[in-house]
């Protein structure tokens, strides 16, 4: 162990070691357990650290801090009730793949199993929801466990990790301030090298009549986009993209096919159907894209992924790549050629043609979607979106066209109520200049509401867009389609005033129920670079569409246009 | 089918909960598992028995050694490592079956550890077909009470000759 004469207390070298991470922001929210080092944390010039008013806000945050600028996330809390409210956040961030550190407190290693006042066992609670995590004992491995975990954190397919560390620990003296060996072998962090046969993966692309790329969030989290591009122009291949994946690929290229899966668009999902050859890239045949094992069934298939245990989990490939996904394009495409393509594209500039996103715009209502579009022209399509959970998640998804890769935040894997407005503020705190969008909807918004103060307190520009129609709006579709309109518990018979809420922690905030309003709406909420809410009343009954019924498949797709059949 | 895993972790806290915790919320089952420190302080020894399809364990396998603290894993195939575990069985005797026990224990090669009056106290080791015969042979007696340290197994170093 390298070490220096003088001792410092654990709680020191905490913070001095987030500051050699480079960690320039921190979310959290102290207490007892943690005091020791909150005390360090008030003498750091370089770390700024964020009080929230809910320990889900602070990993939230974190999250949308980390994937907004490709950043490790960092949040706070105390023992006991502080761990176990960071519970949410980190299983949503180990369904997306996102870089957390989370830094809990714990009760002195001598009360620690005596059920003490704030004591929760956050190490054996969290190991199902963390990539890694450790209950640090003496001062001395502190260090070790920091780089360890960081390096897990980031390195490969990232996730969350999780540090424990007792109050006498964090008071405790070391002078090891630095790792001189890791436990964890180099593979857990390092960038892996590519694994399979480029040559033979490109042959089997440039072999196809009708090749679909089918790019998901490790996309994002390699920052393979030029890649991607690069080997979409080249192969002259159509690119479709999952949730995760939104912004991979720009959404204006002629290539793109959008987003498929349940709620992806009619086109995507049939290129799915009609391609030869289907290339998944960086994502992981999630249940809501490819819900049967016949998913493509006309193709070969062929996986490229960082993690060996996606392949072949959910669905069988005929090719596989294991790697980083931008080393693993960079290897393919020298070999790949630029087949003639034209009746293929021709074919799927038809599907576009013939199925279009579809919505109802007539009458006075104001139609989500129609909203979107206008913030979506009137944004240029430059601002990080965030989102919460539900219809309005969809719409997002559907009708603001994503460009650039870390500008799309949306709760993937888990479907996390709650995560829009925290994740839009640790955006803006990453991304100052950006405008910081958080769509969400009446039920979403409530979930995490307590952290419009963290928006107010630190005079954030946060933009807030807020569908209302008075519903749980997801929960109340599946009801009218598929359970006969029996609307369980799925109203609110009551909702807040969301504008004078807003007020009441000092942000401008405007209601519009009329379609004639909407332009006067989306005027006075992105007007200026301060914070606002726009509540926007939308009709109960409209739906996402188009729409594959859980426990479909492809074949089973409901546009727009269908709508009619279905309800007969 | 049964498969047994040799697996090598990090010997310190908390790697048995990661790794049994692993099987609970993949909603595999784990036949039996036993661990043990090897020659290196640093590293512990774990064999698991699971009950699953080469798909299953192919996952099994795949997600253990995404965890930090799993240094290796190995499929051991039953034709080409030795598998053994150890039984204590406590059972009843009386003095008309007493020596057809003692027949029986000097048969299947048992270690007498503890003879009273109405009771036998044994240690057998042998694979776990021997190891649950023995329990079925023993069982008229009356069995009092039973301590099994589930599998453990160990490769031949000559994989051809089987």
């Amino acid at each position: 162990m390298t070490s220096t004469t003088e001792a410092i207390t654990g709680g020191r070298l905490m913070v001095e070691l987030l500051e050699e991470a480079g960690v320039e922001i921190v979310f959290g929210y102290p207490g007892g357990a943690i005091l020791p080092f909150y005390d360090e944390l008030y003498h750091s010039k370089k770390i700024k650290h964020i009080l929230v008013r809910h320990e889900q806000g602070a990993i939230h945050m974190a999250e949308g801090y980390a994937r907004s600028t490709g950043k490790l996330g960092v949040c706070i809390a105390t023992s006991g009730p502080g761990a176990t409210n960071l519970i949410t956040g980190l299983t949503d961030a180990k369904m997306d793949s996102v870089p957390i550190l989370a830094i809990t407190g714990q009760v002195a290693t001598d009360a620690i199993g005596t059920d003490a006042f704030q004591e929760a066992d956050i190490f054996g609670i969290t190991i199902p929801i963390t990539k890694y995590n450790a209950l640090i004992k003496r001062a001395d491995d502190l260090a070790r466990h920091f780089e360890e975990a960081i390096k897990i954190a980031m390195g490969g397919r990232p996730g969350p990790v999780l540090l424990d560390f007792p109050k006498d620990v964090q008071l405790g003296k070391t002078t090891v301030r630095k790792a001189s060996s890791l436990k964890i072998a180099p593979h857990h962090y390092e960038r892996p090298k590519v694994k399979g046969d480029p040559q033979e993966f490109a042959d089997a692309l440039n072999q196809a009549k009708r090749p679909l790329l089918y790019v998901g969030g490790g996309a994002i989290n390699s920052f393979a986009s030029a890649e991607i591009k690069a080997l979409a122009e080249k192969a002259n291949a159509p690119v479709t993209t999952t949730l995760m994946g939104l912004g991979a690929f720009p959404g204006t290229h002629p290539l793109s096919v959008g987003m498929l899966g349940m709620h992806g668009t009619a086109y995507a999902n049939k290129a799915v159907l009609e391609c030869d050859y289907i290339l998944n890239l960086g994502a992981r045949f999630d249940d809501r894209v490819a819900k049967y094992q016949d998913f493509a069934p006309n193709a070969v298939r062929a996986h490229v992924d960082i993690d060996a245990a996606e392949f072949n989990k959910r669905i069988n490939v005929d090719h596989i790549l294991h790697g980083d996904l931008k080393d693993a394009i960079r290897e393919i495409l020298p070999f790949v050629k630029g087949g003639d393509r034209a009746t293929w594209i021709e074919n799927i500039q038809n599907l576009k043609k013939n199925h279009p996103l579809d919505f109802d715009n007539s009458g006075d209502t104001i139609k989500p979607q129609d909203f979107l579009n206008r913030v979506y022209t009137k944004t240029k399509g430059e601002a990080i979106v965030s989102t919460d959970v539900g219809q309005h998640q969809m719409w997002a998804a559907q009708y603001y066209l994503f460009d650039k890769p870390n500008t799309w935040l949306t709760s993937g894997g888990l479907g996390t109520m709650g995560y829009g407005l925290p994740a839009a503020i640790g955006a803006k705190f990453g991304n100052p200049d950006k405008t910081v969008i958080c769509v969400t909807g009446d039920g979403s918004f409530q979930m995490c509401i307590q952290e419009l103060a963290t928006i107010a307190q630190s005079k954030l520009g946060v933009k807030i867009l807020l569908f209302n129609n008075n519903f749980l709006g997801m929960v109340r579709q599946w009801q009218e389609l598929f359970y006969e309109e029996r609307f369980s518990e799925s109203q609110w018979t009551y909702n807040p005033n969301f504008v004078k809420l807003a007020e009441a922690y000092d942000i401008p905030a405007m209601r519009i129920e009329k379609k004639s309003d909407i332009d006067k709406g989306v005027e006075f909420f992105l007007k200026d670079s301060g914070s606002a809410l726009i509540e926007v009343m939308i009709p109960a009954e409209e739906k996402v569409f188009p729409m594959i019924p859980a426990g479909k498949s492809q074949q089973d797709l409901i546009e727009f246009k269908d709508l009619g059949k279905l309800k007969k | 089918m049964k498969h047994t895993l040799s697996i090598l972790v990090n010997n310190h806290p908390g790697v048995m909960s990661h790794v049994s915790g692993l099987f609970t919320r993949r909603g595999y089952n784990i036949d039996s598992i036993a661990v043990g420190v090897t020659d290196n302080q640093e590293v512990s020894s774990m064999t698991i028995v699971l009950n699953g399809d080469d798909f299953v364990v192919g996952q099994v396998k795949n997600q253990l050694l995404k965890l930090p603290d799993v240094l290796k894993v190995q499929d051991m195939a039953y034709a080409s490592s030795v598998q053994r575990e150890l039984v204590l069985v406590s059972f009843s005797i009386n003095e008309s079956n007493r020596s057809e026990a003692l027949t029986i224990c000097n048969g299947f090669d048992v270690k007498i550890l503890e003879m009273t009056e109405d009771s036998l106290l044994i240690e057998f080791s042998g694979n776990s077909r021997q190891v649950t015969n023995i329990i079925a042979v023993l069982k008229p007696f009356g069995i009092r009470e039973i301590s099994r340290t589930g599998q453990i197994a160990i490769a031949y170093r000559n994989q051809n000759a089987v």
